[in-house]
């Protein structure tokens, strides 16, 4: 495959490195001429020393035969821009954006960028993980914004002592397992859910209401946390 | 008519004054307080310090359902994305962004965003001053009725 990435920070580089690695064909953009230098002494003449915002030298960088556009500056417009350019300009298949703001990941999507890393969200999800609230909380985000998602059963929540098979599951969304005692089992139509559970689902995100209705009870918000 | 300005730059603040002037209400944003040192005393309208990309401070500076909307900032990505929650999120009748790279400027039009070019623009006035004939492109590229393609 050949993937250009745009932005030689540590994300765009190490990035860069590991495609190499695994075999794929790479081209780096950064403007920056010094980094840009410090990277070819480093992974080789790989790196195109000029703005991927630029049409021009997004073009010239390949991104008319790329199959992957991955945009991972610093800066949330460029890796819009960038993506938006490839994807309409350059007929790049699909396109990576990072996303700082966790504010501009439903508008990115909404304007055509095919995938969203978003690492300020990561963080806050595994710091949400450790926190023991009564939400749902997003283990992690797929392609086609699919995520999963844990509930954790509560004694008052309506899917305690009852079975998947008699909830009203949103349509696209599924339960595929459940964590009780910290061991992993998969869910069948006939396990009955306890309290303490924790259910693992696969979903679109706005099933999310729907989902946790079913599982943990009406209230979104929950004054308790 | 209300307009919404996103850069107190030398265009946006001249602008923002001429509109006022006008009898039209006016909100003019920047990152920097500074900025808004260009404007003149008589200006009446609204000076806001913000980020004119962000969703929730375009809200706040009241630019949902605004009838114009100009994003005039130093940086051709900022003003593509300002325009684009305009467009998408705010429902402002007529944007244009400031973009200065000629193939982004052309690109966005397509995506439905009027563009102006200063590169397109001062070129064709050097080489009109020359009789150097003009680059065949136009100042101002009017948006292209565009359906938005979901993912």
């Amino acid at each position: 495959m050949f993937v250009l990435v745009v932005g030689g920070g540590k994300v765009g580089y190490y990035l860069t490195k590991e495609l190499i690695e695994s075999g794929h064909e790479v081209v780096l953009m950064e403007k920056d001429r010094a980094r840009a230098a410090q990277i070819v002494d480093e992974l080789g003449s790989i790196v195109v020393a000029q703005d991927g915002c630029e049409g021009k030298y997004l073009g010239q960088a390949g991104s008319n035969r790329a199959d992957i556009v991955a945009a991972v500056t610093g800066d949330d417009e460029d890796n819009l821009v960038i993506c938006q350019m490839a994807k309409h300009h350059f007929d790049v298949p699909r396109t990576i954006a990072r996303v700082n703001n966790p504010k501009n990941e439903e508008l990115f999507r909404h304007l055509g960028v095919d995938e969203i890393i978003s690492p300020t969200r990561m963080v806050l999800g595994s710091i949400e993980q450790d926190i023991p609230v009564h939400e749902l909380l997003h283990l992690a985000a797929l392609e086609n914004e699919l995520e999963i998602i844990e509930a954790q059963l509560q004694a008052d929540s309506p899917a305690v002592g009852r079975s998947p098979g008699e909830l009203q599951i949103p349509e696209g969304c599924s339960l595929f397992a459940v964590v009780r005692d910290g061991v992993a089992t998969p869910l069948r139509s006939d396990t009955v859910l306890r309290e303490g559970d924790k259910v693992i689902a696969i979903g679109k995100a706005d099933c999310e209401v729907a989902l946790h209705e079913q599982l943990i009870g009406t209230q979104l918000e929950d004054s308790s946390v | 008519m209300k307009f919404v300005i996103v850069g107190c730059g030398r265009v946006g603040a001249a602008l923002a004054e001429a509109f006022d002037a006008g009898g039209h209400e006016v909100v003019i944003l920047d990152l920097a307080t500074r900025a808004f040192d260009r404007l003149s005393g008589e200006f009446k309208g609204q000076a806001l310090r913000g980020d004119g990309t962000d969703e929730d401070v375009l809200r706040r500076a009241g630019a949902e359902g605004a009838d114009v909307f100009l994003a005039l900032t130093e940086g051709d990505n900022r003003n593509v994305m300002a325009a684009q929650v305009a467009v998408e999120k705010l429902a402002v009748g007529k944007v244009l962004a400031k973009i200065n790279d000629p193939v982004r400027a052309a690109a966005y039009a397509e995506l439905g965003i009027a563009t102006v070019c200063r590169t397109t623009m001062l070129m064709d006035a050097i080489l009109a001053f020359l009789g150097q004939g003009d680059t065949g492109m136009p100042s101002v590229i009017a948006p292209v009725p565009h359906v938005h393609a979901e993912a």
